[in-house]
């Protein structure tokens, strides 16, 4: 079947916290989707022309409906959370690569909204795992979810839930450990994540963000720096949607 | 009902195309639309060497429109004849090739590695806004215009089309001096050299600082050049800029273009062109067109 763009169906939304939506959409997409890839949603404003990339971060046993968490960060998420139960909703995919599954005692890491991929590569990893997520502040989202699925270790920036700190002050302050990294979350963490993977000798697979167009590996405006000229671009750039968003650390300059 | 357009001697099965650099060669978006069905593919502009582009973010939306600063970011002459125009000499479509350089050699070198290719046409890239050296500034000087256009000509055995910039004060005299210089089709717009700014960041939202604007928000400004320009040479147009649907082609070709690249609108609707070709006979059909040419700058 491959990527296509449908109008899809909203089977529910619910606020997790803050800013935070959980939207469980009826659609095809979810019949090949993988953990770790995303979809391109679209506004029903004509004046914004861009899709929004969302990773997912579940899909049904049935795989008839995927879930997205995301944070309404703007104008075009501020709609998405405004739809209801039976509201259409305009989306592309599945996108991108998704994660490799290694049968390896595994960390997962995921910090703010880079915590929902998370859950569906959770539940696809069949080893024994470690959790790892990291919030600002009390306002967790989406822990109880994941707490079914391994053992979770919880970081809070003002130390009001688990370790006071970042996910990596929580790794080593409660003695995780592993054979493979899993994580999603901001450029700083991804960087911390990949110094902590190199000091243990540990795999990492690193999911990235950036602004995207087109989401399907034509324009070439989402590139990340790679530490080898890239085998498609010819220069050390891959393409975060087409070539990623996942991506083995060491190939990754941070 | 005939929608086959003619340019320099080459036929197009309809006057849709894709805009260069908002279709790669075909590959990503082939698997949504049937590229076989397409007047044309543009790729991508290529360079002699691969270029690393620009640092990001390179695209920000803004209101109807995107802008982008990609910094033509290209594998390279040799993997584009091995890679992508061997994927695109599979289909049905005609291929034309944007060309890109820093000076005019290299430009010419380009062109002379696409000699013997089953490449149609070549599209000199002479606009575009987000790199410092080549490109927008052979195409913002009617003199050094009509030079590399006098060059690349002498040296390409397939006919080219020189792309224009509408970052100029008049650009009907690029027209003009593309004309003079031998090229043998003309197209525009490029993009619109454009600033947004993160107020709450503090920022630029373009690493570049400035992009090129494109989308629906210069289609205005897009149909009013198309038609300058038409009234002002007598080599074909290939118009774009901001083109949505068959609405738009229509209109582009109304105002003097002989075929019409969608570029941008791709990113929205990733079956944007094959949608668009569908219209164009349905609006054919009922408004009784009997020929696609009949409409061409018939608004004078």
């Amino acid at each position: 079947m491959g990527k296509i763009k449908e109008c899809a169906v909203v089977i529910s939304q619910e606020k997790l916290a803050t800013d935070i939506y959980s939207m469980w959409i009826n659609t095809n997409i979810a019949k090949e989707a993988k953990p770790g890839q995303f979809i391109s949603v679209y506004t029903k404003n004509e004046a914004k022309l861009l899709p929004r990339p969302i990773s997912i971060c579940e899909i049904d046993d049935k795989k008839t409906a995927l879930r997205i968490v995301y944070r309404k960060a703007g104008k075009g998420t501020e709609e998405f959370s405004k739809y209801r139960s039976g509201a259409s909703v305009n989306i592309l995919g599945p996108l991108g690569n998704g994660f490799p599954l290694c049968d390896e005692k595994a960390i997962l890491i995921g910090g703010g909204i880079g915590i929902p991929p998370m859950l569906e590569l959770a539940k696809a990893l069949e080893s024994e795992k470690t959790i790892v997520v990291g919030y600002r502040n009390s306002e967790m989202f989406l822990n109880n979810d994941l707490a079914c699925y391994g053992k979770l270790v919880v970081a809070t920036e003002d130390g009001s839930v688990g370790t006071k700190g970042n996910v990596i002050d929580a790794i080593r302050e409660q003695n995780v450990s592993g054979s493979v990294i899993y994580a999603c979350g901001p450029i700083p963490m991804l960087r911390g994540v990949k110094e902590y993977a190199k000091e243990k000798g540990i795999k990492a697979y690193i999911s990235m963000e950036e602004k995207m167009a087109c989401g399907v590996g034509a324009c070439l405006g989402c590139v990340c720096k790679s530490t080898n000229v890239d085998d498609h671009s010819k220069v050390n750039n891959k393409r975060i949607c087409a070539d990623g968003p996942v991506f083995n650390a060491e190939d990754i300059e941070l | 009902m005939n929608t086959k357009v003619t340019i320099a001697g080459v036929e197009f099965k309809n006057p849709i195309m894709t805009a260069s650099g908002t279709f790669g060669s075909g590959m990503e978006y082939g698997e949504f639309v049937d590229l076989n069905k397409l007047g044309a593919v543009v790729t991508k502009g290529v360079a002699l060497t691969p270029w690393t582009g620009n640092p990001t973010p390179r695209v920000c939306e803004t209101q109807a429109g995107m802008m982008n600063a990609i910094g033509l970011q290209n594998p390279g002459i040799d993997t584009f004849i091995e890679r992508d125009l061997k994927f695109l000499s599979q289909y049905n479509t005609k291929i034309i090739v944007n060309v890109c350089g820093k000076s005019v050699e290299e430009y010419v070198g380009v062109v002379e590695r696409l000699a013997d290719t089953d490449v149609d046409m070549l599209e000199i890239n002479v606009s575009c806004p987000n790199v410092k050296e080549g490109a927008i500034a052979f195409g913002q000087n009617a003199d050094m215009l009509y030079s590399v256009t006098k060059e690349v000509k002498a040296h390409a055995k397939q006919p080219i089309i020189m792309k224009l910039s509408p970052n100029v004060t008049d650009i009907t005299e690029m027209a003009k001096a593309a004309e003079a210089a031998g090229s043998d089709a003309i197209s525009l717009i490029n993009t619109i050299t454009a600033m947004k700014i993160d107020i709450y960041k503090r920022d630029f939202a373009l690493a570049n600082k400035t992009g090129g604007l494109s989308g629906p928000a210069i289609k205005p400004i897009a149909v009013r050049m198309v038609y300058q320009v038409a009234n002002a040479v007598n080599i074909p147009i290939i118009g774009m800029g901001g083109v949505s649907n068959y609405e738009d082609v229509i209109e582009f070709m109304m105002a003097g273009a002989t075929a019409v690249a969608i570029g941008a609108m791709n990113f929205h609707n990733p079956y944007a062109t094959e949608e668009a070709i569908h219209g164009i006979e349905h609006f054919m059909e009922k408004q009784g067109i009997d020929d696609i040419n009949n409409i061409i700058g018939c608004v004078k």
